[in-house]
């Protein structure tokens, strides 16, 4: 079963074709998906704006909880960017080579969902026309950030991994680009040929290209580690209870490697059944990804199981009342469904017979982006709720202003993807061509490079 | 020199004169309380009784609050005061997060007693000092001890609950009742070093 290969492999040419066919001019089904992408999030911006207007009180009543809902969806959507560079940076340098097929895919990914959580900040800022206070940049006040803030640290660590992410991404297309500026006539070709930065293919372009790449490659690793490890100690350097806990650095790393992964499947499942792609994203790769969420998701249990034992054996009262609470009160379903999701579901990934379902994979992927967004929401919204004095537990109510913002988040992303499958080539011509056997004249020998 | 707050619990009996007082001195919006008075209920009857307990900034010597104020706008001054420069504050809320005695207030919206109404001409002076989008919180009435006056709430307490001085100074009235009447700070075990001591009841 595992090297089933497909009905046919296809050639040199063959990829070319199909994967330039996925930039051919849309059909209805695509419209009617951006048009519906575009009116929620339209619908976003007006209840942004009414909050920008009226202030944050819009977004419902929070008195303990003051970070609520777009801190939760921030560090969802900073969680689901950390895919896409594990898949294109570490397995490029592991030369794990499933990763060919959906790399491209995941990188964008990856990009347009830090752009997401980009917003998130602005939009929970009291005063977001005074954000930039948060950049280091010469006044004549001579202010400069605290640095001591993890806040700051998140401004260094998320734009530094969006450059790079952006770098690598670009560098990664050039040769790709190249291939459909050579296909395209008119302005189209004018713009590709812009971007593609005058690529010819000549071997010097190619040796420059490959230490390029390996290089960022190189840079773009330790990111994966160090920019969820910052976003988790903007909750573990707090003293709320459920927060200060050393736990939380490699524990959010490994959510958001499960929840980028979800992503990633939820996002290219739909691009292999509408653009057929079955012959280059195979079940071999829908396989791998399968077994990466089961492994990070039980490593994720791992982390709920020690995370609940150091509470409990910690001895300390306020930890232990607040994870009482989550378990049993107000907060209980949200708790119980993070469970089910994170760690009961992915375990039926065990069978093979179920990573290789597209459709198994597909309600796996979205019960794990559920169980992801809960995940944050449960340490945010129930630790804040149930701290140190009673006079000041409440329990958080969502508002329309809210409600509407988040989902046009969603909204947001899925109009970027929608429009980059369109315009850049969303499977790489350059790396999947390196995993099919080189065009010979008498039957080629399955060559792996 | 350290400012600090030492709360008699025998004294005080929850008249919630110093919230009020509070009020008026800063003229803060409905629900946002410096100096607030928690009542509670212990005992089981017929041995019951009420308790409260008189919270506002403790004024830490190691703020939570100010470390992670990312553009710096929460400050501790040289005399122990912990402030906020409203003009620096973009409303992230992490110091709500990183306060373990709510002691902030988020002005999350323009609102007045009055509803419909609108502001009353005492509430639109008033509210001039606490922009939208701007954490606020108690500063020991930094203004009044400029000219040499005491925090409001200390002036108001009828029964004398509250005293305010120097911490650093071993004669100061503060010291002593602290050293004499073993005072002791909320939450110590945090680290955090709070300025405002409490006298057990």
């Amino acid at each position: 079963m595992m090297s089933q290969s497909p009905p046919t492999t296809p050639t040199f040419a063959d990829v070319n074709r199909d994967v330039l066919r996925t930039l051919g001019p849309p059909g209805n089904l695509y419209f009617a998906w951006m048009c519906v992408v575009a009116l929620v999030l339209a619908w976003g911006i007006l209840a942004w704006t009414g909050q920008i207007w009226w202030g944050m009180g819009m977004a419902g009543k929070r008195v303990p909880q003051q970070w609520a809902m777009y801190i939760t969806t921030f560090v969802f959507w900073i969680g689901i960017g950390h895919a896409g560079t594990l898949i294109s940076a570490i397995l490029y340098l592991f030369r794990a080579r499933w990763r060919t097929s959906i790399y491209r895919a995941a990188e964008a990914m990856t990009i347009f969902a830090v752009l997401t959580a980009g917003l998130f900040p602005l939009i929970h800022a009291g005063r977001m026309w005074f954000a930039y206070f948060l950049l280091p940049y010469p006044n004549q006040r001579d202010l400069w950030p605290n640095f001591r803030s993890p806040l700051v640290w998140d401004v260094f660590a998320i734009s530094t991994y969006l450059t790079i992410s952006t770098v690598f991404f670009i560098v990664g297309l050039i040769p790709d680009i190249a291939a459909v500026r050579d296909a395209s006539t008119g302005w189209r070709r004018r713009i590709y040929a812009m971007l593609a930065l005058g690529w010819e293919g000549s071997d010097s372009q190619w040796r420059h290209y490959r230490r390029a790449y390996g290089l960022f490659a190189a840079l773009a690793t330790p990111l994966v580690l160090s920019v969820h490890s910052v976003v988790s100690w903007d909750f573990a350097m707090a003293l709320v209870p459920g927060w200060h806990s050393t736990l939380f650095a490699p524990f959010f790393v490994d959510g958001a490697i499960f929840s980028g992964f979800a992503m990633v499947l939820v996002l290219v499942l739909p691009m292999r059944h509408f653009f057929k792609l079955h012959a280059y994203i195979q079940e071999k790769h829908l396989d791998a990804m399968g077994k990466l969420i089961l492994v990070t998701g039980l490593v994720l249990t791992y982390f709920y199981l020690s995370e609940i034992f150091t509470t409990l054996y910690s001895g300390d009262e306020f930890d232990k009342a607040s994870l009482f609470w989550k378990v049993t009160k107000s907060y209980a379903w949200a708790l119980w469904l993070m469970y089910f999701c994170n760690c009961i579901s992915p375990l039926i990934l065990f069978w093979k017979k179920a990573r290789t379902s597209p459709v198994v994979l597909y309600v796996v992927s979205i019960l794990v982006l559920i169980g992801m967004w809960f995940e944050r929401f449960n340490i945010i919204v129930p630790s804040l709720g149930h701290a140190f004095y009673p006079w000041a537990w409440g329990i958080y109510v969502p508002t329309l202003t809210d409600t509407s913002i988040v989902i046009g988040s969603f909204a947001w992303f899925f109009l970027l993807f929608l429009g980059f499958i369109k315009v850049l080539p969303s499977l790489s011509i350059v790396e999947v061509k390196e995993t099919l056997p080189p065009p010979l004249k008498d039957r080629p020998h399955a060559s792996h490079h | 020199m350290r400012y600090g707050m030492v709360i008699d619990l025998k004294r005080c009996f929850g008249c919630y004169g110093c919230q009020v007082s509070c009020k008026a001195e800063h003229a803060t919006p409905p629900g946002v309380f410096f100096a607030r008075v928690v009542k509670r209920e212990t005992g089981t009857y017929p041995n019951v009784r009420k308790v409260y307990l008189p919270m506002l900034c403790m004024h830490c010597e190691i703020p939570p609050c100010e470390a992670v104020c990312p553009t710096g706008a929460t400050v501790k001054r040289p005399d122990g005061i912990v402030d906020i420069d409203r003009e620096l504050c973009v409303g992230c809320r992490y110091c709500m997060q990183a306060c373990p005695y709510e002691a902030r207030y988020f002005n999350d919206r323009a609102r007045w007693y009055f509803g419909a109404q609108g502001p009353t001409e005492y509430e639109a002076l008033g509210y001039a000092q606490h922009p939208v989008g701007v954490v606020m919180k108690c500063n020991f009435c930094a203004h009044r001890l400029e000219h040499g006056q005491l925090p409001s709430c200390v002036v108001t307490c009828p029964t004398k609950a509250r005293t305010f001085g120097d911490l650093d100074d071993p004669q100061s009235e503060v010291s002593r009742l602290i050293k004499e009447r073993c005072g002791e700070p909320l939450h110590p075990e945090l680290g955090t070093g709070p300025s405002v001591y409490f006298l057990p009841a």
